[in-house]
C-alpha cells in the first residue's frame, strides 16, 4: 500500500470476547491495541463476553508458567487509550461487578455496546 | 474498493484460510483490490514453504503466493507471532514478507474495509 | 454494518452475541459452521426467524451444501455465493466478524 495514512484519524474497535491464558487472542489482541496507539487512531476496546475475564483482578499465573499480562491493561492510560467497555449483561451473567475489575471501564448495557459498536469505522474482534 | 484482510487461523485445521482466499479471489474478480492480507496469531502457518499437502488437496500456501503475484496482494505475516511460532524468513513461500503488527493497522486505516477470518 | 459469524450456534455463543448486540436494520451473515444456524427445525432457527423482523439474514451458499443442508434452508435467508459475500462487505460501513 503507498498512500500515507496520515491525518486519518478512524474509529477503531477492539473487541475482546474469549478468556485469556486459555488461547493466545487475548494477549495478542492486546499487542496489537499498543501498537494502535501509535497511529493517532479514536481507539475503544469492548469487553464483551467471556472477555471480561481477561481485566479480572487478581490473576497469578506462576502455576501455570505463562506470563500475567493483565496490568498492562492498566498500563493503556499511559498510550492515551482510555476508552475501555464492559457490558454489563455479561458482567453480571459471570457473577461479577466492576469492583472486581482491574481497570476502570464504563460499563454498558447491551442496547448500548451495540451502539456503540455501529459507529465504528473498523472492527478487529479476537 | 480496497479490501484489507486478516486471517487469524493456520491453514487446514480450520476454514479461515480457505475463506478469505475465496473472498479475495471473488472481490478480485468483481474488479475489487485486495491491498494487503496480514496473517496473526496461528495464520502465521499460512506461510511456510515447507508446507506439502497430498496431491488430491488444495495447497493453501500455494494458492496465496499465486494470488499475491497475479494480483501484487501483499502478504504480511507477523513478525511477534511468527517468532513465536518458529516462522522465519528462510522458510517464507514467495509472496510472503514478515512485518510489524503496525502493518495491521495501517490496513485498517488506508483500506475501505478490512475483513476477519478466524476462529 | 455486516455482521459475519462462523461458528455452530449449537458449539458457541458467537451466534447468540451476534443478534443481541446488531442493531436494527444490519445485515447478518453466517458461514463456515454457522450455516446451521439457519437450518430447519433447530433451536437456532426460531431465535433467526424472529431475528429476522429487525435484520437481514444472509447465508454463504457453499458452504451450506458442503454440509449436505441445501435442502434445510430455512425460509426468508437470503443465500449468497463469494460474490454475493463481497457485495455485502462493500455495501456495509463495517464488517465485524463474531470469532
Amino acid at each position: 500500500m503507498d498512500e500515507a495514512s496520515e491525518g486519518v484519524v478512524k474509529k477503531f474497535m477492539f473487541l475482546n470476547r474469549k478468556a485469556p491464558y486459555g488461547t493466545i487472542y487475548a494477549l495478542e489482541s492486546l499487542e496489537v491495541v499498543l501498537i494502535s496507539a501509535a497511529f493517532d487512531q479514536d481507539v475503544s476496546l469492548a469487553f464483551v463476553d467471556d472477555g471480561v475475564y481477561q481485566i479480572v483482578k487478581g490473576q497469578h499465573t506462576k502455576g501455570i508458567d505463562q506470563k500475567n499480562f493483565s496490568p498492562t491493561y492498566r498500563a493503556l492510560e499511559g498510550y492515551d487509550i482510555e476508552k475501555l467497555y464492559v457490558e454489563k449483561e455479561g458482567l453480571e451473567a459471570r457473577g461479577l461487578t466492576e469492583d472486581d475489575l482491574l481497570v476502570d471501564v464504563t460499563v454498558l448495557s447491551a442496547a448500548e455496546m451495540a451502539n456503540l459498536m455501529a459507529e465504528q469505522d473498523v472492527v478487529i474482534s479476537f | 474498493m480496497k479490501f484489507g484482510i486478516l486471517i487469524n487461523e493456520g491453514p487446514y485445521n480450520h476454514q479461515a484460510s480457505d475463506s478469505a482466499y475465496l473472498f479475495a479471489k471473488a472481490a478480485i474478480e468483481k474488479g475489487h483490490q485486495v491491498p494487503r492480507v496480514f496473517f496473526y496469531h496461528d495464520g502465521v502457518y499460512n506461510s511456510t514453504k515447507l508446507t506439502e499437502p497430498p496431491q488430491d488437496d488444495r495447497h493453501i500456501v500455494n494458492r496465496w503466493s499465486k494470488l499475491a503475484q497475479d494480483h501484487k496482494v501483499d502478504l504480511v505475516v507477523c513478525v511477534a507471532a511468527g517468532l513465536r511460532r518458529g516462522i522465519k524468513d528462510e522458510i517464507l513461500a514467495p509472496g510472503f514478507r514478515i512485518s510489524g503488527l503496525g502493518q495491521l493497522v495501517e490496513a485498517g486505516i488506508q483500506c475501505d474495509r478490512l475483513v476477519t477470518f478466524g476462529d | 454494518m455486516l455482521h459475519i459469524v462462523n461458528k455452530s450456534p449449537s458449539e458457541r455463543n458467537a451466534f447468540d452475541s451476534c443478534l443481541r448486540l446488531a442493531t436494527k436494520g444490519s445485515a447478518v451473515l453466517l458461514i463456515e459452521d454457522a450455516v446451521y444456524a439457519a437450518t430447519k427445525g433447530t433451536a437456532a432457527a426460531a431465535q433467526l426467524q424472529a431475528a429476522m423482523a429487525d435484520l437481514k439474514v444472509y447465508v454463504l451458499a457453499p458452504d451450506m451444501e458442503a454440509r449436505g443442508m441445501a435442502g434445510r434452508v430455512l425460509e426468508g435467508v437470503n443465500l449468497v455465493d463469494y460474490g454475493g459475500f463481497v457485495d455485502l462487505a462493500a455495501e456495509h460501513n463495517t464488517c465485524q466478524s463474531w470469532l
